[in-house]
């Protein structure tokens, strides 16, 4: 099998989850307050329930899904 | 760290040739003693790993890869994985759908929760005596998977190595998960040296410690090692903010905190990470994993339950 390219994306939308965010060094925030990035990779709430804005902190698993 | 106290007829025996090693004669005898118990079987295996991480200042370093030493680790291996695997009854799912699979898995497994009880009721004494037997853990968190590293197809190991680089600090050793808990333990007072607290750790703790170390040490086991790892992530990120709040509750120091409240954001990251781009990809490229890396994941749960219930008995809480 030769070596293949793999599709490999910076920005990923996980279904009833948060958005990963590869490669970034701060992210602005709502309220615009600058959040330096020290991790290769993040997860931004998408659902708005996350104690810890802007970061995902698993809340997602417990408010209803998409469909339900 | 030194040997602990034996707890049986086998670690008495193996500490002893542990102690004696590398000896030629002790080599060739090797031992033969069963096992009382399997707390007895536990921490024997527990100590014979340990030569692979930290090591033991009453063992000499050769002692890791010495005949009879190997001979034990195997018997005692292959009675485990038989005992974990006897508890595993899940069918072997589609290699697409192990994602999802791991998901339903996490979902559906309603153990005891320790964060629970740490979040609302706990007091000071089982707060102490839970980072106590976790510091057997978490001391040397994320070393049980740095093994598997090598054995993983491409797209896997990318995936392992940047979830582990955040494990370890994110090139910044004061962040680095294991070395915040040991923070944490200075600043409330107990010991940060590994094993420090091994002789009054639980037998469940052993089981938790091996399996992991040998899911993470056997090229076989490489799917129940991320299994274990993406089960591992997905159940720690509420848990730990549970934690959080039952830390400000009780007034523990920032340190103990700080470690986590980085486990609320990071594990959020790295549960993802886990199930889709570790296990999910692992999957679809050897697709005879797909099974153990459910294995892996509901021994991970499971052992954590066990754990959670002794605990609990441990406290007279109802669980
Ligand atoms: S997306 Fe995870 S908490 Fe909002
Ligand atoms: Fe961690
Ligand atoms: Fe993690």
């Amino acid at each position: 099998m030769s070596p293949q390219a793999f599709e490999h994306s910076e920005v990923v939308l996980v279904p009833d989850g948060p958005m990963l965010v590869r490669g970034v060094r701060s992210v602005e925030d709502a309220d615009g307050r600058v959040h330096a990035v020290e991790r290769p990779v993040v997860a931004l709430c998408r659902c708005e329930k996350s104690s810890r804005l802007p970061w995902c902190d698993g809340t997602h698993k417990v408010i209803a899904r998409r469909g339900d | 760290m030194y040997l602990p106290k034996p707890r049986g007829s086998l670690s008495e025996a193996a500490f002893d040739l542990l102690r004696s090693l590398p000896d030629d004669q002790a080599s060739e005898t090797g031992v033969g003693v069963q096992p009382d118990s399997t707390e007895d079987a536990d921490l024997t295996l527990w100590a014979v790993h340990e030569l692979s991480y930290g090591g033991f200042e009453d063992v000499h370093e050769q002692a890791e890869t010495s005949p009879p030493v190997l001979l034990l680790r195997a018997r005692l291996e292959t009675d485990l994985e038989a005992r974990l695997r006897g508890r595993w009854t899940g069918a072997q799912p589609a290699p697409a759908d192990v994602p999802a699979e791991l998901v339903r898995l996490v979902a559906e497994h309603d153990g005891p929760s320790l964060a629970e009880h740490v979040h609302r009721r706990a007091d000071l004494d089982q707060v102490m005596e839970l980072l106590r037997q976790r510091s057997v853990y978490h001391l040397k968190e994320a070393d049980q998977s740095a093994w598997v590293v090598p054995r993983l197809p491409v797209r896997a190991k990318t995936a392992l190595v940047e979830l582990l680089f955040d494990e370890y600090g994110d090139g910044d050793p004061n962040r680095l998960h294991a070395h915040l808990f040991a923070q944490g333990l200075e600043a409330v007072g107990l010991r940060s040296d590994y094993g420090a607290y091994v002789d009054d750790a639980l037998p469940e703790v052993f089981e938790m410690n091996n399996a992991a170390s040998m899911f993470g040490m056997q090229r076989r086991l490489r799917g129940a090692a991320m299994g274990h790892l993406a089960a591992f992530e997905a159940t720690s990120s509420l848990p730990s903010r549970r934690m959080v709040q039952g830390f400000a509750r009780l007034g523990l120091p920032k340190e103990m905190v700080r470690y986590y409240d980085e486990h609320v954001e990071a594990d959020a990251i790295h549960e993802q990470t886990a199930l889709r781009d570790i296990c999910g990809t692992l999957a679809e490229e050897q697709p005879e994993q797909a099974g153990d890396i459910l294995f892996g994941a509901f021994t991970c749960l499971d052992l954590e339950a066990r754990f959670a219930t002794a605990m609990l008995d441990r406290w007279g809480v109802a669980s």
